[in-house]
């Protein structure tokens, strides 16, 4: 029987809301205070949801314990207590947390292999989340 | 069609065995959890149904009918429990369900399911702590 299995993580990171793409006065009225040319951070919450038929051996859709070592590893490792904006992902992509939750979904996708993934989900702020299921999700 | 959630906590105790593991792999499998003198939870079960809003009393579903199944079928048998020991879909000592985070969804579904009226059954969540959580949609 299938069953979706969603584990929480946290880390903190700073970025900077701009595109070369607009002039400074675009760039200041798109993203506000975001834009401040400092950067500044949050602490950010994802949600990695898998799923996957219940191995009736263990119980288990996958094991928690490969789920942690790999978001430890390629996710945590690669994005606490960084600038986004300076990691290659982020050269010419703006980070906003649209674009994170992406990058984090790639990532996962791709190296990933115990489970089907179904959903990254990200809280910048207890005010919003972010959610993508992939190209054909819902 | 219109979704309605209620939520309630439990906590009870269990842990990780497969009776046609050896104990080394018990162990192996489940680390920690493997403790035989068990370890609990604070759990918080998620129970959404679904349904028409009935234009009479503007109910998809009587939430005090909701509310008697899940303390009967649910909290009554699951709540300050041992669950290998004291549920008998987990019991340890013939090969049924390990009461990992998954198979306490199924349970509760299958518990919960039978005993609806009216609404259908959505999706069981279980929290097995704040930062971890299994979603159950049913069979199909």
């Amino acid at each position: 029987m299938k069953a979706h299995l969603t584990r929480r993580y946290m880390f903190s990171a700073s970025h900077r809301l701009h595109s070369d793409e607009m002039s400074e006065e675009e760039n200041r009225v798109t993203y506000g205070k975001c834009n401040n040319p400092y950067g500044h951070g949050h602490n950010y919450t994802i949600e990695v949801t898998v799923s996957g038929p219940v191995d009736d051996q263990t119980g288990m859709v996958c094991d928690l314990v490969d789920l942690d070592a790999f978001v430890h590893a390629q996710i945590l490792g690669r994005y606490d207590h960084q600038n986004l904006n300076l990691l290659a992902e982020f050269v010419k992509q703006v980070p906003t947390t649209e674009n994170l939750c992406i990058a984090i979904y790639e990532i996962v996708k791709r190296g990933f292999h115990h489970a089907h993934l179904e959903r990254v989900r990200i809280e910048e702020t207890m005010m919003n989340s972010f959610e993508y299921a992939g190209e054909n999700g819902r | 069609m219109v979704y309605l959630t209620r939520k309630a906590e439990f906590s009870a105790a269990h842990y990780y065995h497969n009776p046609e593991f050896t104990p080394d792999e018990n162990q192996r499998v489940f680390g920690k959890c493997n403790n035989p003198n068990g370890h609990g939870h604070n759990y918080t079960l998620e129970v959404t149904v679904k349904g028409e809003v009935d234009p009479k009393s503007g109910f998809v579903v009587d939430l005090k009918q909701l509310k008697d199944v899940m303390s009967r079928e649910v909290l009554d048998a699951f709540d300050h429990r041992f669950l290998n020991k004291e549920v008998p879909e987990f019991s340890t000592d013939v090969p049924t369900m390990i009461p990992t985070t998954e198979n306490i969804a199924i349970a509760i579904w299958q518990r919960l399911a039978p005993k609806l009226k009216a609404a259908q059954l959505h999706r069981v969540r279980v929290y097995e702590t704040p930062d971890l959580f299994v979603d159950f949609y049913g069979e199909a």
